[in-house]
């Protein structure tokens, strides 16, 4: 499967897990868009070093060839599918309350 | 240096997100099991991701710009440590978000630090039924 159908695969997953999964919903959440403009600017910067610098490189047959700041646009999809899932699961784990005892007072 | 061309990425990244847990007070390092309860399993899906990726050559990563350090699967150091800091700096950044906009709803509110003032307010009432009595 190509790295293009890979990211559209995790995006929407990323996205069901959010509203179905554990129910967070941070999709609908400005506390969310917003955070994810802050993170998307640093990926851009990030992703731009590592790609002009090439230091990761790609099989242009894999990707769509569409390229922001160096890097190939799937890569945007592949950070917010990571970022939006770690952060699901952030907000879950704080909504159960789940580590509360073991970290002395405030989860 | 070339080597390091990777962990220069990496070393950025922490620089520009770790002063949130001392300016901000985000707490994230502080509450480190629940951070890594919410990164672990996402990265381990996204190291399988990587794997198949390298294997399959979707991407490489140059020899001469990593430490040279690899782990299980193949994988260079800095990218395990890439599914770690980047994740934390996720969650750094949403709890910065949180402490400038208040009234922003994040979803854990009620057994966040809310649920522990009510709790401490609770026991004040039982408290005071109890001397009532």
């Amino acid at each position: 499967m190509s790295y293009t159908a890979l990211v559209i695969i995790a995006i929407i997953t990323a996205v069901i897990f959010d509203l179905y999964g554990v129910s967070t919903k941070l999709i609908f959440r400005k506390v969310f868009w917003t955070s994810y403009a802050i993170i998307l600017f640093f990926q851009l910067l990030t992703n731009w070093w590592l790609t002009s610098n090439k230091i990761v490189q790609y099989d242009e047959t894999v990707i769509l060839g569409i390229r922001i700041t160096s890097a190939p646009v799937e890569d945007l999809g592949f950070g917010f599918a990571l970022i939006l899932s770690v952060l699901a699961l952030w907000v879950y784990w704080g909504r159960r309350g789940s580590f509360k005892n073991s970290e002395q007072g405030k989860n | 240096m070339d080597s390091y061309g990777y962990a220069v990425m990496l070393g950025f990244t922490v620089l520009a997100s770790f002063w949130l847990e001392i300016i901000y007070k985000v707490r994230v390092l502080a509450r480190f099991k629940r951070a890594l309860a919410a990164i672990l399993p996402v990265a381990a899906v996204f190291l399988i991701w990587d794997f198949y990726a390298v294997s399959a050559g979707h991407w490489s990563f140059d020899q001469e710009q990593i430490l040279g350090i690899i782990g299980p699967f193949d994988i260079p150091l800095e990218e395990y440590l890439f599914f770690l800091i980047v994740p934390i700096a996720a969650i750094m950044t949403i709890e910065a978000v949180r402490r400038v906009m208040k009234n922003w709803s994040v979803g854990d509110e009620m057994s966040d630090e809310m649920s522990d003032e009510m709790s401490d307010e609770m026991s004040d009432e039982i408290k005071k039924e109890s001397d009532e009595l």
